[in-house]
């Protein structure tokens, strides 16, 4: 079976990311469960929650980067794109090829700011030498970086400041040509103006991808997200239109939360 | 008691008083002051004795382009005695190169092992292995070198004898993995976890990950490892003396003995009359190893602290 997590259906399915009873333990410590969510294709979601709730975990698990862990435990499964990225034929390069993901702490590699750029698509086009400028050009102008640092191409990505590393670490998911992207606290490590920047640059990829992205900050939620799930220990509470979320939750305690009353 | 104690309060502070724990505090940071200056003051004083002396060589006998370029030493020619080091310097050359040949393969690919893929218990009990490794004492490789490399050497390669550049090499390279494989490992631990992760989410396999991302970043701590390595390969004495035959000669083939300079000095030194123009002979080789070990080293040393870039 070709495990190739196929793109090119006819209508795109509804849902990106589509999980059904997803538990997960790190050792013996569970820290999801029963998380049913299905996630819209081309938005932006955002997942809020208090610290420890399983934000990252839950991210973490759809690009299944949490295996790098020898000890975590998954049962259920999750769909990206119609197809289980659990299944045992899965391949993991490919699933990383069609799920981008950003860290909460900028993680450039300590190379020059092309090679980062083209890290991702050197793995995954071997042999193809034509048209490197070009990508380099369009990834970095698709996050605002094109002009800052088109005269120092060959500086290392670690030199950069942290708002233009996270726009790095960005823009090097972008010829990989990923249809999801995983935000787990984007712009937790950047002052104010960065965040507002990498918040705009965000909204800019909308329809382009589907964005789940988690995040600390409610005001962040609010403003650049369409829908938006709240998260309390390890379980969704409420998965709802942004708006309505935050205007009407049906919860009580995502009225709690957003209004302040856990920290 | 209340009125005891706001009296105290009321009255001044003796700030400048010394108690027993003030003096601990002085003689124990001299102590440890004086222990660590120490380590400099040693070297010091090694370096400044064997240049005094060598130094009568220096400055009498001691023709720079005899010493170096001359492929002749014959220090106990009654008429004309002579002392070239060429010879000494390509038998310690070739000795070295050949055992960075063996090491660094083995050394990398233990570190490699050890660093990213062993976990739990296999990790732990390989580093101790290593750790153990490298404690062996040098004369033991000797032997090995001795009585199990040469007759395996006489019989794989129809040699007539099997102590050459070859077994040496060999022995040496085995002798500085341990401690290059030690070293590496840390290089490559130093290198933070999320590039490593960074590479994984964009999609790069275990092998990529670690030639793309974790060598290139570890590659100055990898560079010290090896050149701590060649400064072992140079500054050893034991091992080279037993397995490398001891004959003054300009290797030609692997099969070729040769001999080290500092095996020179050990089999040497103790046969010469204190004073003599061999005596200073021997020294000046002695600080000309010195010199070359201590840069090696000292190069290792920075790069490994990253102090030095690229
Ligand atoms: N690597 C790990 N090993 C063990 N427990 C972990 C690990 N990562 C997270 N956890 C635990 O899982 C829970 C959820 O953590 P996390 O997903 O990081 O929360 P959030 O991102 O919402 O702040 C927490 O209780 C945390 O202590
Ligand atoms: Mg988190």
């Amino acid at each position: 079976m070709n495990a190739i997590i196929d793109q090119d259906d006819n209508q795109s399915p509804e849902y990106a990311i589509h999980t059904r009873k997803l538990n997960l333990w790190y050792g013996t410590f569970q820290a999801l469960f029963d998380v049913d969510l299905s996630i819209r294709n081309g938005m932006i979601t955002s997942l809020i929650g208090p610290s420890g709730c399983g934000k990252s975990t839950f991210l973490r698990s759809v690009n299944r980067i949490n295996e790098r862990l020898g000890y975590v435990r998954i049962e259920g499964d999750i769909d990206v794109l119609d197809n289980n990225i659990y299944d045992p034929a899965v391949e993991l390069v490919q699933v990383r090829k069609q799920i981008g993901m950003v860290f909460q702490r900028p993680n450039p590699l300590p190379i020059s700011i092309r090679d980062n750029i083209l890290f991702g698509h050197r793995l995954h086009n071997k042999g193809s030498k034509a048209d490197q400028d070009e990508i380099v050009e369009s990834a970095l102008k698709q996050v605002l970086l094109w002009d800052k640092v088109k005269d120092r191409l060959n500086h290392k990505g670690t030199e950069l400041s942290l708002e233009e590393q996270q726009k790095l670490c960005i823009a090097r998911l972008l010829p990989v040509k990923p249809s999801v992207l995983l935000m787990d606290e984007p712009c937790s490590a950047l002052d104010p103006k960065g965040t507002a920047a990498v918040e705009e640059l965000i909204w800019e990829l909308r329809g382009e991808y589907t964005i789940l992205i988690v995040t600390h900050n409610m005001a962040q939620a609010r403003r650049a997200s369409e829908e938006c799930i709240f998260m309390l220990m390890g379980k969704v509470i409420e998965h709802q239109a942004t708006e309505d979320l935050f205007v009407t939750p049906a919860q009580k305690e995502t009225a709690d939360y957003i209004e302040g009353r856990y920290g | 008691m209340p009125e005891a104690s706001s009296t105290k309060l009321a009255s001044t502070a003796d700030f400048d008083r010394r108690d027993l724990d003030w003096y601990i505090d002085k003689v124990v940071q001299l102590i440890v002051f004086f222990a660590g200056i120490s380590a400099i003051i040693f070297i010091i004083g090694i370096f400044i004795f064997i240049t005094m002396e060598g130094l009568g060589f220096l400055f009498e006998d001691f023709t720079f382009k005899e010493f170096f370029l001359s492929p002749f030493w014959e220090p106990s020619d009654e008429d004309a005695p002579e002392y070239g080091i060429l010879a000494l310097i390509a038998g310690t050359a070739s000795v070295t190169g050949l055992a960075m040949i063996v090491a660094i393969p083995f050394s990398l690919g233990a570190a490699i092992y050890i660093g990213e893929f062993a976990t739990g218990k296999v990790r732990e009990t390989l580093k101790v292995l290593v750790e153990l490794l490298a404690a062996i004492p040098s004369v033991v490789w000797g032997f090995i070198g001795l009585s199990i490399m040469n007759p395996l050497i006489i019989d794989l390669f129809d040699v007539p004898v099997g102590l050459n550049v070859l077994n040496a090499g060999i022995i040496l390279g085995l002798m500085a993995a341990p401690i290059m494989t030690s070293i590496a490992e840390d290089a490559l631990k130093a290198v933070p976890d999320r590039y490593r992760e960074a590479a994984e989410a964009l999609g790069a396999t275990r092998w990529q990950v670690i030639f793309k991302t974790v060598l290139p970043a570890a590659k100055n701590g990898l560079l010290g490892a090896v050149l701590l390595g060649v400064g072992r390969g140079f500054g050893e004495t034991m091992a080279v003396l037993m397995a490398t035959g001891h004959a003054v000669n300009i290797p030609g083939s692997l099969f070729d003995p040769v001999r080290a300079l500092t095996a020179t000095i050990a089999a040497e030194l103790g046969e010469t009359a204190v004073g003599s123009p061999h005596y200073q002979a021997l020294f000046t080789i002695g600080i000309f190893l010195f010199i070359i070990t201590f840069l090696i080293n000292l190069t290792a040393d920075l790069i490994v602290r990253g102090i030095r870039k690229g």
